[in-house]
């Protein structure tokens, strides 16, 4: 029973001299192989040539600030519940008088920490966050630690700097590919970041 | 023989020796390349300029690495093959010519370590001891997979030396001489053997990959079948030889092929050229400076046939041990025998027609 057309009929034919003689077969592959060796080269030279992942990847976490520059996290935990690699850790602290223009919700996280050794970057906290202050970079790895000491990642490299601020320009694959034709056209590359609810 | 001529011998002798090591260097480095090239990556290019310092990081990785010898390897033996390797490897570049002569202060200084009038024999013998080599090194190791390895390469090398000489006498036939020097000089100009011999340079080049150990006759390294082949138990500087001695040897056979085949220092138009050099800048630096040319267009045409050996590595699949054997006694032995008939009977009775016709 035929099921494709993709079938071949296997054949025990004896071949023929040039087939046994070997070199045209060789010859071909030659052929085939300098081709190769004069075609451009695919290779992306890394750490100075960076590809775009999409917008959906998951990488270096941040805290969020809003658009007064106030830190968005009101350390309820969910995301260290969330964390199936119990990799978050947080101490909640009381807002003060005067700090209203440092902190959105009166309650906030005095620490928060996330160990980079058990983090799996499964982006979880990012979903859990009622507050939408914890999110995975997609422009931005995690880089390499030698120390150990470097592993524990606290606030001071994770809160969001004003100066730099992170915007994520398309969050459907429809954007992405629109923003990649404006990027291959060169035309303004900054989507207005989605409104935070 | 005074001293000036020891002097110039040794000085000679040296900068052979130091460019063979210079190009298998260099060859570790192209062959990295050539694989990346042709399956589309760049090849190392982060140590120097295009990854040019590669070799010198790679050798001083071996010779930091532990030089361990298994506790049940015969240990001289054991440190005995990789010197056998090299040693052997680096023998045969002795008679090769690179050029013609030098002139300096009335002397002619020829370009060539030794001119023996057996050269080619001399290269044979040498390239018959290399098999030693992996053979001792291999047995040596204690290990079945090293001894399969080491086994496999003595009996492809023993076959295949049989067809590659055979094939090597019909030029002898043409060039009625041994010397490395003799041969070449009789391909003056465009006059290359390759043009006589198609079917013997075809043998020849065979033959030579499967010496080698290349790919596609690569079988004493197996990597699928016998974890490492005969170097399983080597590491640091020793397995370093080995791998060096292979392209010392890649880098002698491309040499001694295109002198055999494709006429070594000579390139058409040369006599124009030398006539036109000595008329501008006197019988002496003209000369000197036609020679150089000259050993220019031979590491021309040896480093093209070294990028050949890599070109095909990275095109044809290995071959199954049966195969390796039924093409060497049964495909290659005939036809070498062939090629003497055929080579015979042209000397006899084509060469007198055409001589006479000619004038």
């Amino acid at each position: 029973m035929q099921l494709t057309n993709r079938s071949k009929q296997v054949s025990n034919k004896q071949m023929t001299l040039a087939e046994r003689a070997y070199l045209p077969a060789i010859a071909t592959g030659l052929a085939i192989t300098i081709k190769h060796f004069f075609a451009k080269k695919v290779t992306i030279q890394y750490p100075e040539v960076k590809r775009y992942l999409g917008p959906v990847f998951r990488g270096r976490h941040i805290l969020k600030r809003d658009a007064e520059g106030r830190e968005r996290c009101t350390a309820c935990g969910l995301c260290a519940v969330a964390c199936p690699a119990e990799a978050i850790s947080m101490v909640a602290s009381e807002r003060q008088k005067g700090e209203e223009n440092l902190y959105r919700e009166e309650k906030y996280a005095a620490v928060y920490e996330v160990n980079m050794l058990r983090c799996i970057f499964c982006g979880l906290c990012e979903e859990a966050c009622p507050k939408q202050a914890v999110y995975l970079r997609h422009d931005e790895f995690v880089p390499v630690f030698t120390e150990r000491d470097q592993v524990i990642w606290g606030k001071d490299l994770l809160v969001e700097d004003m100066n730099n601020r992170y915007t994520r320009e398309a969050w459907t694959k429809e954007e992405a590919h629109v923003l990649d034709a404006k990027r291959a056209n060169g035309e303004a590359t900054n989507v207005v970041p989605r409104a935070i609810p | 023989m005074d001293l000036t001529e020891f002097l110039v011998k040794t000085a000679t002798i040296f900068a052979v020796f130091v460019a063979t090591l210079v190009i298998a260097m260099y060859s570790t480095w192209a062959e990295r390349k050539v694989a990346g090239f042709i399956q589309d990556r760049s090849g190392p290019n982060r140590a120097g300029w295009g990854g040019l310092l590669q070799p010198l990081a790679d050798a001083g990785k071996m010779f930091f690495k532990e030089d361990f010898i298994p506790a049940l390897a015969n240990k001289w033996l054991f440190i005995a093959g990789p010197s056998l390797a090299m040693l052997t490897a680096m023998l045969a570049s002795a008679v090769i010519p690179f050029g013609s002569t030098i002139r300096v202060a009335g002397h002619e200084v020829p370009l060539q370590g030794v001119e023996s009038n057996i050269g080619i024999l001399y290269v044979f013998g040498v390239v018959a001891l290399g098999v030693y080599g992996i053979m001792v090194g291999g047995w040596a190791s204690n290990n079945k997979f090293s001894l399969l390895g080491a086994i496999r390469a003595a009996s492809q090398n023993i076959s295949y030396e049989v067809a590659m000489g055979l094939s090597l006498i019909a030029i002898l036939m043409m060039s009625s001489s041994l010397s490395l020097g003799e041969i070449v000089s009789q391909q003056h100009g465009m006059n290359w053997n390759i043009f006589y011999q198609p079917l013997g340079f075809i043998i020849f080049i065979t033959c030579s990959f499967a010496e080698c150990n290349r790919v596609p006759f690569d079988l004493p390294e197996c990597e699928t079948e016998l974890v490492g082949g005969y170097h399983t138990e080597y590491g640091s500087m020793k397995l370093g030889f080995y791998l060096f001695a292979e392209y010392i040897n890649m880098f002698i056979s491309s040499a001694i092929i295109s002198v055999l085949y494709f006429g070594g220092y000579n390139y058409p138009g040369m006599d124009f050229v030398y006539n036109q050099l000595v008329n501008a800048l006197g019988t002496e630096t003209g000369h000197n400076i036609a020679t150089l040319i000259g050993t220019a267009v031979f590491f021309g045409k040896a480093l093209f046939f070294v990028f050949f050996y890599m070109w095909v590595r990275w095109t044809i699949p290995r071959f199954r041990y049966d195969q390796l054997m039924n093409l060497g006694w049964k495909k290659l032995i005939p036809l070498a025998i062939l090629n003497i008939l055929i080579t015979g009977a042209a000397v006899l009775f084509l060469k007198p027609v055409i001589t006479a016709w000619l004038n």
